[in-house]
């Protein structure tokens, strides 16, 4: 993959252009800025040449009048080229080719959810093809049932073959295909049925007209041009994926991706996409039970409290409550297994000396290990990108014959769906296991093992001149495995590490970054990629390296720890004996369900030892039934803030709407606790969050506090201009232009148009009034362009098609490597903790199981799966077992069994896995039945019988 | 006058075995070109200069030329027989395929020695079942005989040539599709370049060849280039398989010389029109060519010569339209065809053919209308060579754009009239 920067010169319609001679002739007219309709292509997809729309025409010379219609997207940018976009001959072709496509197509735009925002029209405009002489009866279609994310409508279809393009090429999809052929082609499923991939809502955004539309959309279905949008960040895995979330009548109607070249580019996975519903939920909590003033006596009374944290939660509603409790009281709401294995994530972010790749960047590695890590479900659209990842080296044979890049169909026949190299070792089988080319199942010390055999067969070459790692003895298929592994990383140009937290394994996190360091150690441009929990697990973990259990200890809940846990050196905050203020013990909550952390025994038990808990919460849930204080906290569309994601990029989300009822961004309610009430201005309404004696408090006001705490994060200040920021005088509107029926929204109570909601925290207003240009990057709420209503108006966002946007894609990231000379000395972050670390193999225990957790995209993410559409598609609670195991036990497919841990008995089905490591069981994590367990745990599994 | 091509075919419904094949000089010509370099052979064929019989007359010496050769070439390459033959009007194919197969398996082995490619394929048109009787004994034949598999007949060279029987495309008939079908994939076109010479079957290197072309390959290196050039009463060297269908005496398919006149084939071999019928018009090459009229008949049918008066030697199979027979009807039948054999990949094939075969449905129903001729003509730019993925549909437009320029007024008389006029 050459991406060499050629620049040359062409002439479109006689006026001279530079241009990159890399990209394909409609990518370069679309980069200068120019018109011309296309379908089939996509900026990710690339060139096929299917709908002939692109066409324009090409010249041999100065000489030649007459030209020839060629397809842009399949011509090359060579220098001196000569065309037309504008020529007579190339604009009817162009008229008369979607007049073509209008044969069929119903004109159904007045009932179309795609209307308003449809490529389809934007081209037929485009061209200006306007009547129809076609006479004869349509072709139509029956339309399928594809699950609760896509709604299908095949009348509509133009055949631009971009969703089995973009279903099965690039995100490996099964069962959407092309069936049929000449005018009576059918895009769909064999039958009706959910679509299986995790991907299949960029079908949305990829098919160019109504076929495949957003079906929760449609349950509350809103015009483009009436949504309140705003620039957000996906809360629901800890990749960060930039999101515009878009609102009418005060609920969120639906989730677009929102291109940011440096994290998802154009796409989103289904979770990220269709888990925004629980926002909506009745079980919102809407109403504070208590006024602040009746809270400021508790909060303001200079007495201890002890503050639990989230990594839901912003980092500015983190930093208030760690302010408001004091730093050593403040405490991440997350186990200590989990918090101890992000530090050490954190560790190897800030300290370590190999690159960190950004999620864009993972499609340019041609080689990748993952150790111990299914990120299909704990982080999909790093699967998305790993999928590409895996076409680059055999796409080196189509570079080799010279095969432009942008020619995906011509690759495709060449590469002949190669892929690899891709090493992949789990405990249990993943999704991605049908790219690798070799797989590994194992429990995760042996997993480890793995990953340090590597690194020692990369490491004990002569050429590598960095101190000597601890060999591994590996049995010998293992230890084969380990060298091709080595070998396959080595004769990468760009070799990627992946790993993460999900098996709570310190082992695995370590033996990752020792692989990573031997080959950077080689000079080799070597990645590392560490997923964690959830959307700000990094940010608030370094705020803190207190963890729940560590606060449950100090609550006196004594049995707090979990298993896999060693004692913490760091934890302990206050010396002060906890029982000091035994019976007046103030717990300040931050958006975060206990009973989803820990055992119920130790919450009751926690909740117990409170006198004053406060919660801020979005849903109730049974935390919120704990509470004695509650208030309702904003979800990330109803607030403003930054998180951190996996990688370390400080992203900032905007709120899209004001709720129209006591719902508030948790850094607003707990700005206004710390003070006490006497000192607050008289005749405050009752709800006074956001507000100081002296004055309203700002969210830049709570940025500038947070990084005169944390210095090191003064790039979070410049992550999106200030609320101060104005286009000329203007500030940036979160509503189209073509925004409708705004006086009439509340015409039931008040014919009189209310004042609209002014917004002090940003420089984006609530309505449609505002500047109607391109504004900075991360200030971006929706893609509109004159003549491009759709979302592919993003090519007018960015400096050349596929590219950075205009201002550059938003976000920092805080760490980058530390760059400690090649093959220095051995280093803190890894090399001489090595020969320590390596665990030893893990031998299966007769009659126990050591019970793993396994991460469903739909379920393991607690929000999300409160959505009504993933909601279905959550499984139900089972055990996993490997089937020599289950036969030993007596168990077949279905068995209920009784797994007693600590205390509590959990009955459930067994279902067989094929590949699941022997001794091993595996259960989904996350699920309402299942939450708060912490794994991994030793059990004994017995069959049940219903008497 | 010499017929190497079908001397020996026994016209009573059986091939020619192995032995029969030998005694008449088969495989000969495989063993002498074994002895010399592939490019040796390459040159021959080139020198011959043996245009592609499939219908676009490109030479297949020069094909051969492009294949990528030596060590660093990656492999396997393959050599293909494209025996898909499905045009309208098109039986030539046919006859060499049930009458001598073992002279285009020998062509075939030939070619790929030439291009050393490591595996063959004969793709074949599913309603040839005999041809597929006849290849799958042949090949047995030739397996068993040592002119396929390792060390062909004696030398090093190894190649594996298997049958494949098409679903029935008329698509699969162009090579890039056919690739795709071979594949096991949707019979849809690839977007060229690059050429299957550069990136074919399974993305390797690839010839593919018409079953005439192969079939002439074993008698040019048996008899020399000079010899094959001097076949011919043009420049353009060698035979030609022609046919001809429609009311004329005999219909019927003959090897002639190539560049043997309209009106021969038509008056001598084919012995004229059909007793009161008159000869109106002639698709040349088959259903994607231009129609020729009186004025025309003169033409010596090769490449050069057809495509100088507006049409295309195409396959040489000549339709013939006589005065008793609707225009109008014969390009609607013709459009329908192409229209249902449309792969669906490209917007003015896919939707443009239809909508033509329902004007034209219109016009003979006697329901068309004058700015439909308009519809039309918009439809013969819409889909001009280069508009679209692939040849199909410029090749459907063939007919049309000739009719609507020969047979106007009967096009109108359809709309003036109501009804067609000649029902």
């Amino acid at each position: 993959m050459s991406l060499e920067l050629t620049m040359v010169k062409i002439f479109i319609d006689e006026k001279a252009y530079e241009a990159d001679g890399s990209q394909n002739l409609l990518a370069t007219c679309l980069s200068l800025g120019l018109n011309l309709p296309y379908f089939c292509w996509h900026p990710a997809l690339h060139s096929v040449g299917a709908c002939r729309q692109c066409a324009v025409l090409k010249y041999k010379n100065e000489e030649d009048k007459k030209g020839k219609l060629v397809m842009a997207c399949l011509e090359p940018v060579t220098d001196g080229l000569r065309i037309s976009i504008e020529a007579p001959e190339a604009h009817r072709f162009r008229a008369g080719n979607v007049e073509a496509l209008m044969v069929n197509h119903p004109h159904d735009c007045p009932v179309c959810d795609e209307g308003g925002e449809c490529h389809l029209q934007d081209m037929t405009v485009m061209t200006g093809h306007n009547a129809r002489r076609y006479r004869f009866t349509k072709r139509t279609h029956t339309n399928q049932y594809l699950g609760p994310f896509v709604n299908h409508e095949m009348n509509r279809c133009i055949q631009c073959y971009r969703c089995v393009r973009f279903y099965k090429d690039y995100a490996g999809g099964k069962d959407l295909d092309v069936f049929a052929s000449h005018d009576d082609v059918y895009f769909g499923r064999q039958e009706d049925g959910v679509l299986e991939n995790e991907f299949s809502g960029n079908l949305v955004e990829v098919c160019p007209t109504g076929v495949f539309t957003d079906k929760t959309l449609k349950r509350h279905f809103t015009r483009k041009w009436d949504l309140t949008d705003a620039p957000s960040i996906c809360h629901q895995c800890s990749l960060g994926c930039n999101i515009i979330a878009s609102e009418r009548y005060g609920s969120i109607r639906r989730i677009l991706s929102r291109f940011n070249g440096d994290v998802n580019g154009y796409f989103l996975c289904d979770r990220g996409r269709f888990g925004y519903e629980y926002i909506n939920s009745r079980q919102r909590v809407v109403k504070p039970s208590h006024s602040l003033q009746d809270i400021r006596p508790i909060t303001a009374s200079g007495k201890r409290m002890i503050g639990i944290g989230s990594p839901k939660a912003s980092l500015e509603s983190n930093f208030l409550l760690r302010e408001l409790v004091g730093p050593a009281n403040f405490y991440a709401g997350i186990s200590n297994a989990e918090g101890r294995l992000i530090r050490q994530v954190i560790g190897i972010l800030k300290n370590g000396k190999v690159k960190t790749p950004s999620l864009g960047e993972v499609k340019g590695y041609d080689a990748v290990f993952i150790v111990g890590e299914d990120v299909t479900n704990t982080a999909p659209l790093l699967a998305l990108n790993l999928r590409q990842a895996a076409k680059n080296t055999p796409g080196e044979q189509a570079a080799a014959l010279k095969i432009p890049i942008w020619n995906d169909a011509a690759i495709r026949e060449v590469v002949q769906g190669a892929t690899g190299p891709f090493y992949i070792a789990t405990p249990a089988a993943t999704k991605l296991d049908e790219i690798a080319t070799q797989t590994y199942r194992a429990h995760p010390d042996s997993i480890a093992r793995l990953a340090y055999g590597v690194a020692f067969a990369i490491n004990n070459l002569p050429a590598s001149t960095a101190a000597s790692l601890q060999p591994v003895e590996l049995d010998e298929k293992t230890n084969t495995l380990a060298q091709s592994i080595a070998a396959a990383l080595l004769a990468a140009k760009r070799p990627l590490i992946v790993s993460g937290t999900s098996l709570y394994s310190a082992a695995i996190l370590d033996a990752a970054s020792t692989v990573a360091d031997a080959l950077k150690d080689l000079g080799k441009e070597v990645g590392l990629l560490y997923t964690v929990p959830e959307a700000n697990s990094i940010g608030l973990s370094l705020m803190t390296h207190q963890f729940l259990e560590d606060a449950l200890e100090r609550a006196g809940v004594s049995d707090g720890h979990a298993p896999g846990f060693a004692d913490d050196e760091a934890a302990g905050g206050d010396d002060d004996d906890a029982t000091a203020d035994d019976d007046d013990m103030t717990a300040i909550i931050l958006e975060n369900d206990l009973y989803e952390r820990t055992y119920r025994k130790n919450a009751d038990a926690f909740f117990t030892r409170h006198k004053n808990v406060i919660v801020l919460d979005y849903l109730e849930n049974e935390t919120t039934r704990q509470a004695t204080h509650l208030l309702p906290a904003g979800t990330f569309a109803e607030t403003d803030g930054t998180i951190i994601n996996n990688e370390g990029r400080a992203q900032r989300f905007y709120a899209v709407h004001i709720p129209d009822n006591e719902v508030r961004g948790s850094w607003k309610w707990l700005e206004g606790m710390q003070y006490r009430q006497q000192d607050m201005p008289a005749g405050q309404p009752d709800i006074a969050a956001g507000q100081s004696p002296e004055k309203a408090v700002h969210f830049d006001d709570i940025v500038d506090r947070l990084v005169t705490v944390f210095p090191e994060w003064q790039a979070i200040k410049n992550l999106a201009p200030p609320a101060t920021f104005r286009e000329g005088t203007q500030k940036i509107p979160r509503e189209p232009h073509r925004y409708s029926g705004r006086t009439a929204i509340h015409a039931g109570a008040n014919v009189s148009e209310p004042m609209p909601p002014a917004d002090p925290d940003s420089a984006l207003s609530f309505t449609m009034e505002g500047y109607a240009g391109i504004p900075p990057p991360g200030l971006t709420p929706f893609y509109w362009s004159p003549g491009w209503n759709s979302v592919q108006a993003i090519n007018k966002y960015q400096i050349e098609v596929g590219g950075p946007l205009h201002g550059g894609n938003p976000g920092h990231r805080l760490f980058e490597p530390v760059d400690k000379g090649g093959g220095a000395a051995p280093d803190a972050a890894a090399g001489a903790a090595t020969a320590k670390n390596i665990p030893p193999a893990f031998s299966p225990q007769p009659g126990r199981y050591l019970v793993l957790p396994l991460y469903h995209i739909f379920g393991s993410d607690e929000l999300s799966a409160l959505s009504p559409a993933v909601g279905e598609r959550v499984p139900s609670p089972y055990i996993a077992l490997n089937d020599a195991d289950a036969a030993t036990a007596g168990l077949v497919e279905g068995s209920w069994v009784e797994i007693p841990f600590n205390g509590e008995v959990h009955r459930l089905p067994v279902r067989l896995q094929v590949g699941l490591t022997e001794g091993i069981a595996g259960l989904p994590k996350g699920l309402a039945s299942t939450a708060g367990i912490p794994f991994p745990f030793w059990t004994t599994i017995t069959a049940h019988h219903d008497d | 006058m010499e017929r190497p091509l079908t001397q020996h075919i026994k016209n009573d419904g059986t091939w020619l075995t192995l032995k029969e094949y030998e005694a008449a000089g088969g495989y000969r010509a495989l063993k002498k070109a074994l002895q010399l370099p592939p490019a040796a052979v390459t040159q021959i064929v080139k020198d011959a200069d043996l245009k592609g019989r499939g219908g676009a007359g490109f030479p297949a010496g020069k094909k051969w030329e492009m294949m990528p050769m030596g060590k660093e070439t990656p492999g396997p390459k393959y050599f293909i027989a494209n025996g898909d033959e499905m045009e309208p009007g098109s039986f030539k194919d046919r006859l060499l395929l049930e009458g001598n197969p073992h002279q285009l398996i020998e062509g075939l082995i030939i070619g790929s020695y030439a291009t050393q490619a490591r595996f063959s394929y004969i793709f074949l048109r599913w309603a040839y079942h005999l041809a597929a009787k006849a290849l799958t004994e042949c090949i047995r034949e030739a397996y068993e005989a040592g002119y396929l598999g390792a060390h062909i007949a004696g030398s090093d060279y190894q190649l594996d040539l298997s049958l494949h029987i098409s679903v029935g495309r008329y698509m699969c008939g162009e090579e890039t599709a056919l690739l795709n079908a071979l594949e096991g994939k949707r019979a849809n076109p690839r977007a060229k370049p690059p050429y299957p010479i550069v990136s074919g079957l399974f993305g390797k290197p690839t010839v593919v060849n018409n079953v005439e072309t192969l079939s002439n390959v074993p008698h040019i290196i048996a008899n020399g280039a000079d010899w094959f050039l001097h076949l011919s009463k043009t420049g353009e060297g060698g035979t030609k398989l022609y046919g001809a269908s429609g009311r004329v005496k005999r219909p019927g398919l003959w090897e002639l010389p190539l560049g043997t006149s309209l009106r021969e084939i038509l008056e001598e071999h084919a012995g004229g029109m059909q007793d009161g019928y008159q000869f109106k018009g002639v698709l040349p090459g088959g259903g994607s060519t231009d129609f020729l009229t009186p004025e025309h008949l003169d033409v010596p049918m090769d490449f050069a010569s057809v495509m100088k008066i507006g049409s295309r030697l195409g396959t040489g199979t000549l339709i013939v339209l006589d005065d008793k027979t609707c225009p109008v009807g014969m390009v609607r039948n013709l459009e329908h065809f192409f229209a249902q054999e449309s792969c669906g990949w490209c917007t003015p094939c896919r939707e443009g053919l239809p909508w033509t075969a329902k004007l034209l449905d219109a016009l003979e129903a006697g329901k068309g209308k004058m700015e439909d001729l308009d519809i039309l003509a918009f439809q013969v730019d819409y889909m001009a060579p280069g508009n679209t993925f692939c040849a199909l549909a410029p090749g459907a437009m063939e007919p049309l754009q000739s009719a609507l320029h020969h047979f106007k007024e009967d096009f109108e008389r359809h709309i003036h009239e109501h009804k067609c006029p000649w029902n």
